[in-house]
């Protein structure tokens, strides 16, 4: 068997190191090797959004990228969204306005929608819609987490 | 003394503090912060991985398995296939739950397991799946249900025989079962109506859709004790259904609630547990499977494609007064489709005396038919609800006038038997035609559609205990699963039994050994069934405090009172006595006389039917085909909203569902039998963008036989969907649809029509 690769990545600013095979995908360490359950894998195809996660800046479906890419890389996941106890304003929205229910997309869309206001602080409903719509939910017909995107954003706008 | 059941007592003049409110729910914070533990979560010390392989042709005698290539592979701890499981008699509910788990003598559908590895790595395991040689004689296929009722139809179980028909012949048949289910007479029924219109409707597979892929990881213990880690939609079904096939006891099985990443009535049933269970058993370490996405689709259960052809008629002052119905439901592979809910449930919501109803179940090869939100019911309510708006467009009736004056009330007896008690239709007709949506006119170029669901909803055999803590907190420990925030609501309604802020009342999920059965989170039940016997609990452990303060204080039970979470004197006759908190109670007494807790268990009746209508607005792009939700508005009854946002979350989450079964989901098959949309890619379920935001208006009609009103709310929401867009659609086309999806191509083909000779018309 091919020797596994040694990577060196940063994921939610602690350094970390793995060993991968070659055609391992990021989600798949982030979740295996490094325990970082958070990020949810829904389709290994890009579809869903499930495994969203923020790639040296940029919003990424973790299922497509491989974990060798990772290597000097920094990666943020839902598990560095909150700073500390304190939740970030999605998150703290999502929760007031119900903006999940059974809760298996909300990581992805808790970081895609990040991903979205860090770009756009004041994005429209649909632009907030079209963004989001790389990510799949089943539960909610997406009412509540678009509400919950427009109350964090105009709480993150006043500071 | 009178249980609950007998006496709820709901009393509409209640004060409520908690229930009706919109706590933020406690699973929700592990839940944003990516901590919440999921199916595919669960990580043990020696953990295998599982892979599963299956099945490339839709219908073949499995002749030969030979895995001692894929055993020889370093790094693989075990194979199994269907040589490792019990062999149970063909035909039987658990032979076919056995043999669809593990294919027996024949597979059934494409993607049908075959057999499974455990290895070290998922790689490993994957690699071995390859090694494993399969020799298969390929047999014809048939996926169309139609066709598979057809004589000459390749048959699938050779000793399968049509239940419901006197004096069928003795020969095998795809046709698991004929339902005729009638009221009154019809005959004289259409004789009487001035307007009568009969249509053909067809409806193709969905599938559940939930994002969570199922993922178990079972570990099967030296004793012969098994623990199983995963998302069901039941703890103690899986129990002893993994029991009855695996031919061990119920008892030395343990099966936990992950977090449950939706199920919508997918996860009533298994597909790998029992897989994982005997990988486990074989290698003697723990085993963890979890599906990709083309297996979720490919093997577990999509809901039933149907074709259906109903016929209603109507007097000319607008009374329905006769309704007849064919319907065919495809069940997959094996019969479970629960197709009995679609006759049963079609035309209940209006006041009908004379109805009859010819139903068949039919097997093809696809894989078996699971549940969705009100089992078979929106795929033929589409058609019922298509011709009531037709009959009102014939008569010149607004449709929700017709609907009202068809609507069922008190005191009627359905088809199926039962006499409703205190239903609110009426009362949600009346609030669609005041909401906002319904008054405000049709925007030009748009078309707007209406149509109404039902569903009974659901009670059953429930357990759950309620225990108060030394420091007069409270825990709750269920046995129902949650899949969408029912522990807060029925924390919610505890907290308001008990007088305690919620804060103090939290709940559990308890495994499959912790407490008694539970029926599955299905139909509806489980905020209505587990609040019922927390409630119960709660009642219990109020009566407990009661008798405590009476001896603290020495005076007789009947001297003191709860309320608000205190005991007092119930006069200054009794005495002067300072009230006593839950608290004080709970530090002075626990020790001394034990804890104080209730704990309950029933078969719950008393659910309370409900009921809801939907009004959508559509934009129908002529040159494409495309339909654009432009507005939607869910108006149902809830009896009463525990937890408003979290209804209006069902609601909303319904119709967005059934946009999708509506517009764009299907299962499409080859002529090979292979499915051929099998990834989120070529299965399109709707995104953000998709639709519009659903408005909602609550209906609060009390359900008198539950203490707050309750009635649930998970399955009418998607009922009226497809009905609703199809009207929608017909309206906006000047033809109704009758196949779903209302595809592009589909719709493109009407408006030709159309075009070409105008008007209405099949």
């Amino acid at each position: 068997m091919a020797k596994k690769v040694h990577v060196t990545t940063t994921v939610n600013g602690d350094e970390h190191e793995f060993l991968c095979e070659t055609s391992q995908t990021l989600v798949d360490v982030l979740r295996g090797e490094l325990e970082l359950t958070g990020t949810k894998e829904g389709c290994s195809t890009g579809d869903c959004g499930a495994c969203s996660v923020i790639f040296d800046g940029n919003l990424v479906c973790s299922c497509l990228v491989l974990a060798i890419e990772a290597d000097g890389k920094s990666i943020e996941t839902i598990e560095g969204m909150a700073d500390g106890k304190e939740l970030h304003p999605l998150q703290q929205k999502f929760l007031e306005l119900n903006g999940l229910q059974c809760g298996i997309c909300t990581p992805g869309i808790l970081i895609a929608a990040k991903a979205l206001l860090q770009r756009n602080p004041d994005p429209t409903e649909t632009e907030i819609r079209f963004w989001l719509a790389g990510n799949l939910c089943r539960c909610t017909g997406y009412d509540k987490i678009i509400r919950s995107v427009l109350a964090a954003a105009a709480e993150m706008r006043e500071g | 003394m009178a249980t609950i059941l007998e006496e709820s007592g709901f009393s509409p003049d209640r004060k409520l503090k908690i229930v009706g409110t919109n706590p933020i729910k406690h699973d929700g914070p592990d839940k944003v912060v990516g901590r919440a533990k999921f199916g595919a979560d669960l990580i043990l010390p020696g953990m295998l991985f599982g892979k599963i392989l299956r099945s490339p042709h839709p219908h073949a005698v499995l002749k030969s398995i030979d895995i001692s290539k894929a055993e020889a592979l370093p790094g693989v701890k075990s194979v199994v296939t269907r040589e490792d499981f019990p062999e149970l008699p063909r035909g039987t509910q658990w032979g076919n739950l056995s043999r669809n788990i593990m294919a027996r003598e024949k597979v059934f559908y494409e993607g049908h397991a075959v057999a499974a590895v455990a290895a070290t790595s998922e790689s490993i395991a994957k690699k071995a799946l390859k090694l494993i040689d399969i020799e298969y004689e390929v047999l014809p296929h048939v996926i169309d249900p139609i066709e598979a009722m057809k004589p000459d139809a390749p048959i699938l179980h050779d000793d399968l025989r049509t239940k419901g028909v006197e004096g069928a012949e003795d020969k095998p048949t795809n046709v698991v079962e004929r339902l005729d289910l009638a009221m009154g007479d019809v005959e004289k029924g259409f004789a009487e109506a001035d307007v009568v219109i009969e249509r053909e409707f067809d409806s193709q597979p969905m599938h559940q859709g939930y994002i969570e892929p199922q993922g178990c990881v079972a570990s099967y213990g030296e004793d012969g004790g098994i623990e199983v880690w995963c998302c069901n939609q039941g703890t103690h079904a899986y129990r002893d259904q993994i029991a009855a096939i695996l031919e061990t006891d119920s008892s030395k099985i343990r099966v936990s609630q992950s977090e449950m990443g939706g199920g919508f009535g997918g996860k009533v049933g298994f597909y790998i547990e029992p897989v994982a269970i005997v990988l486990s058993r074989m290698a003697r370490r723990p085993v963890k499977v979890v599906l990709t996405r083309n297996e979720v689709f490919r093997s577990t259960g999509p809901v039933a494609a149907t074709r259906s052809r109903i016929k209603m008629g109507a007097t000319k002052d607008g009374r329905i007064v006769a309704a007849e119905a064919e319907l065919v439901f495809q069940t997959g592979a094996f019969t479970g489709s629960m197709f009995f809910n679609g006759p049963m449930a079609m035309f209940t919501r209006y006041a009908l005396e004379n109805i009859k109803t010819v139903s068949y179940e039919v097997v093809s090869n696809r894989p078996k038919v699971a549940a969705f939100r009100a089992p078979c019911v929106p795929q033929i309510v589409f058609g019922v609800e298509g011709i009531v708006s037709e009959l009102a467009d014939k008569l010149g009736m607004d449709p929700i006038d017709f609907r009202l004056k068809n609507a069922a009330e008190e005191g009627y007896t359905t088809l199926y038997g039962v006499t409703f008690g205190r239903i609110g239709f009426v009362e949600t007709l009346e609030a669609a035609k005041k909401c906002d949506h319904y008054t405000s006119p049709v925007p030009e170029g748009h078309g707007r559609g209406v149509a109404a669901g039902f569903w009974f909803n659901r009670g059953g055999d429930t357990t759950g205990s309620l225990t108060i803590t030394p420091d007069g907190s409270v825990t709750i420990l269920l046995g129902t699963s949650d899949v969408a925030g029912s522990r807060v609501s029925i924390c919610m309604m505890a907290a308001e039994e008990l007088g305690v802020p919620l804060d103090k009342v939290r709940a559990v999920l308890g495994d499959s050994s912790a407490l008694g059965n539970n029926r599955v989170t299905a139909g509806s039940r489980t905020t209505f069934s587990s609040g019922m016997v927390i409630i119960d609990s709660a009642r219990q452990a109020i009566a407990e405090l009661v008798k405590r303060a009476a001896e603290i204080w020495d005076v007789p039970e009947e001297g003191v009172v709860f309320g608000d979470g205190y005991c007092r004197p119930s006069s200054s006759n009794v005495g002067e006595f300072e009230p006593l908190s839950i608290a004080e109670i709970a530090a002075k007494t626990s020790v001394s006389h034990g804890a104080i807790s209730g704990h309950s268990e029933m078969n719950v009746t008393g659910e309370g039917p409900g009921f809801g209508l939907h009004i959508v607005d559509v934009e129908v792009d002529k040159e494409t085909g495309r339909v654009d939700i432009k507005r939607y508005t869910v108006v149902e009854d809830a009896g009463k909203a525990i937890h408003p946002q979290q209804v209006e979350g069902q609601y909303q989450g319904g119709a967005v569902q059934g946009v999708g079964w509506a517009l764009n989901e299907a299962y499409v098959y080859g002529e090979d039998g292979r499915l051929q949309n099998s990834s989120f890619l070529d299965y399109r379920m709707p995104v953000a963008s998709d639709v519009p935001m659903i408005d909602t208006v609550i209906v609060e009609v009390p359900n008198p036989k539950h203490p707050y009103g309750l009635r649930g709310v998970g399955e009418v929401p998607v009922v009226p969907t497809l009905g609703a867009i199809g009207n929608a659609i017909g309206n906006a086309i000047g033809v109704r649809p009758q196949s779903l999806p209302m595809s592009p191509p589909r719709l493109l083909e009407l408006i030709d029509k159309v075009d070409n000779n105008g008007g209405n018309g099949s």
